[in-house]
């Protein structure tokens, strides 16, 4: 190695740096700060102040994007004819969340002529208010069902829901059979109405006293369901899934033949400059 | 911000930022980036006040060019309409059991009802049309309401069985699970198989001849032949809307069967059901 001249010695070569090459002491600090702008240097050297700081910015995005909705008058346009879901709606549009529909069926028709053409009309604001959460869904698997009420008869949602393939062969929705053979009592759905309240749905206090009897009184044609409707204008009354027993079938039927009902179209025009 | 000095490596100024002694370069951004940048700011400013985007006291701004996606819909609708207009007068006007079938009104009629079969009536009569247990084929010539078009078309129209329509096509069979016995309900089902297939125990048959005379033919006829007027099937021949063999019959008779169509006239356009018609008549088995 010592008889090779190519080979300068470390401490000559100017492209190696040495110990000697660094300043006595290094300072530990910024360069001296003057201006307004210049002050970041505070954020940068506290997480603390830094996280706080970066949760006030991003949030002003989300205040001026979310906040107006809730005072602006024409976010959700007035329409007749939406009322609160029935007890047993209530308790089928729970057991749609429990199931994951949402993940394959939208249930909002955007407006566009394909889809409005395919579906009916446009979904307003107004059609899921009472939704907590709303359904609208990202995906399209399955078709959307915003306004699928009434548009089959109920022994084709038990048939459907039972074995999907037996009406509709080329379908890739799975068995929903067991809801059949689950028994629901409605114990605590005067509870589910009050918690649905809570956030803001405008359950009177007759319809929580009566949801027990609501409830069970939907899915039987044969018993007293003046009441309901009176309550519930244009709930359907119906043994939805053909046994004596009350189950989670009849429940998710009378939910998924209220979607879209609600506003008459024929008699209500939106306002097409919003 | 204080310039720094520049680097002797690179040749290049420093931000002045030093942290243990390591210095920040200031290399700047490309141009054509900073500038693309300033130019979509700028273009952003001007999308908002072009369309509706500003959130004010009771409304947002409605943009300088008043688009809204509502009216656009309903344009691109009115649009489409006006192109069929000519085509969906005649259809209205038409007689439909007179549109020829080589008639472009007709291919027009057929077109525009596949397509709203495909969307409302395929979910339980099948893409095809072919139907599935409790939905009725309609590809073949066993109608229970009648297979002339404009059968077809009051029956798309107003329904069966349903509770919306006061027009529907109504008719109930009783549940004879309440009235006739085991025996004679095996009776009866042993001679409804024997109309249509000769491998019966015809012993059996017989007595369900009489059981199907006192109970059965006043609306399936002395035959077994059915009666439209009654939406009764005709169950002498070996086509079942929900099954032939001896459970399903057995089924069928004791519990009664009560199948629902809505009514479509209550959904879709005048034209639509129509059209429909058309579609449904022209796949074969229509009169």
């Amino acid at each position: 190695m010592v008889d090779n001249e190519k080979i300068t010695p470390a401490e000559q070569d100017p492209k190696v740096a040495t110990l000697s090459d660094f300043p006595e002491k290094i300072p530990n600090e910024l360069p001296h700060q003057t201006g307004f702008l210049n002050r970041h240097a505070i954020l940068e050297k506290s997480p603390m102040l830094l996280l706080t700081a970066s949760l006030v910015v991003v949030s002003i995005g989300g205040i001026v994007e979310i906040a107006p909705l809730f005072w602006l008058e024409n976010t959700i346009e007035k329409v007749e004819g939406m009322r609160p879901y029935s007890p047993l709606e209530l308790t089928g549009r729970d057991i749609y969340v429990r199931e994951g529909c949402y993940v394959c069926h939208s249930q909002m028709i955007r407006p566009m002529r394909d889809e409005v053409e395919r579906y009916g009309h446009y979904s307003l604001a107004a059609e899921s208010m009472y939704d907590h959460p709303f359904q609208w869904g990202s995906k399209r698997t399955g078709p959307d069902l915003a306004r699928v009420g009434g548009r089959y008869s109920d022994a084709w949602h038990v048939d459907h829901m039972s074995d999907p393939q037996s009406v509709v062969p080329e379908s890739i929705m799975p068995k929903y059979a067991f809801l059949s053979e689950t028994r629901i009592d409605g114990k605590y759905v005067a509870d589910l109405l009050s918690t649905h309240r809570f956030v803001g749905v405008p359950y009177s206090d007759a319809q929580i006293e009566a949801a027990y009897a609501d409830f069970h009184v939907q899915a039987n044609p044969d018993g007293d369901y003046d009441g309901l409707l009176e309550r519930y204008p244009g709930a359907v009354v119906s043994n939805f899934d053909s046994q004596p027993e009350l189950t989670e079938m009849d429940a998710l039927i009378s939910y998924l033949q209220v979607l879209g009902t609600m506003v008459d179209f024929s008699t209500f025009t939106p306002d097409a400059s919003r | 911000m204080s310039k720094g000095r520049v680097d002797k490596e690179t040749g290049v100024e420093t931000t002045g930022h030093s942290w243990d002694g390591i210095e920040e370069l200031n290399n700047p951004l490309p141009r054509w980036w900073l500038w693309t940048l300033y130019a979509c700011i700028v273009w952003a400013i001007g999308y908002t006040i072009a369309y509706p985007a500003w959130p004010m006291v009771s409304g947002a701004t409605s943009g300088l060019l008043g688009f809204s996606t509502r009216a656009q819909v309903a344009e691109q609708i009115t649009e489409h309409e006006a192109k069929n207009a000519q085509l969906v007068t005649d259809l209205l006007n038409a007689d439909l059991a007179a549109i020829s079938p080589s008639d472009d009104l007709h291919r027009y009629a057929v077109a525009r009802g596949g397509s709203v079969f495909a969307a409302q009536c395929s979910q339980c009569h099948g893409s095809g049309a072919a139907g599935a247990k409790g939905y009725p084929n309609l590809l073949d010539d066993d109608w229970l309401w009648g297979g002339d078009v404009d059968a077809i078309a009051y029956t798309i129209n107003h329904g069966i069985r349903n509770e919306t329509d006061p027009d529907a096509r109504y008719s109930e069979m009783p549940a004879f699970g309440e009235f006739l016995s085991g025996e004679e309900i095996d009776a009866v089902v042993e001679y409804v198989v024997s109309l249509s297939s000769g491998d019966v125990d015809s012993t059996l048959a017989q007595e369900g001849r009489t059981v199907f005379a006192d109970n059965c033919a006043s609306c399936h006829g002395d035959e077994g032949l059915g009666d439209r007027e009654l939406g009764a099937p005709n169950i002498a021949d070996a086509l079942w809307l929900y099954g032939g063999d001896r459970e399903t019959l057995h089924e069928t008779v004791y519990n009664a069967r009560f199948g629902v169509m809505p009514a479509w006239g209550q959904r879709l356009s005048d034209e639509d059901v129509r059209a429909v018609a058309l579609y449904v008549h022209g796949l074969g088995g229509g009169e």
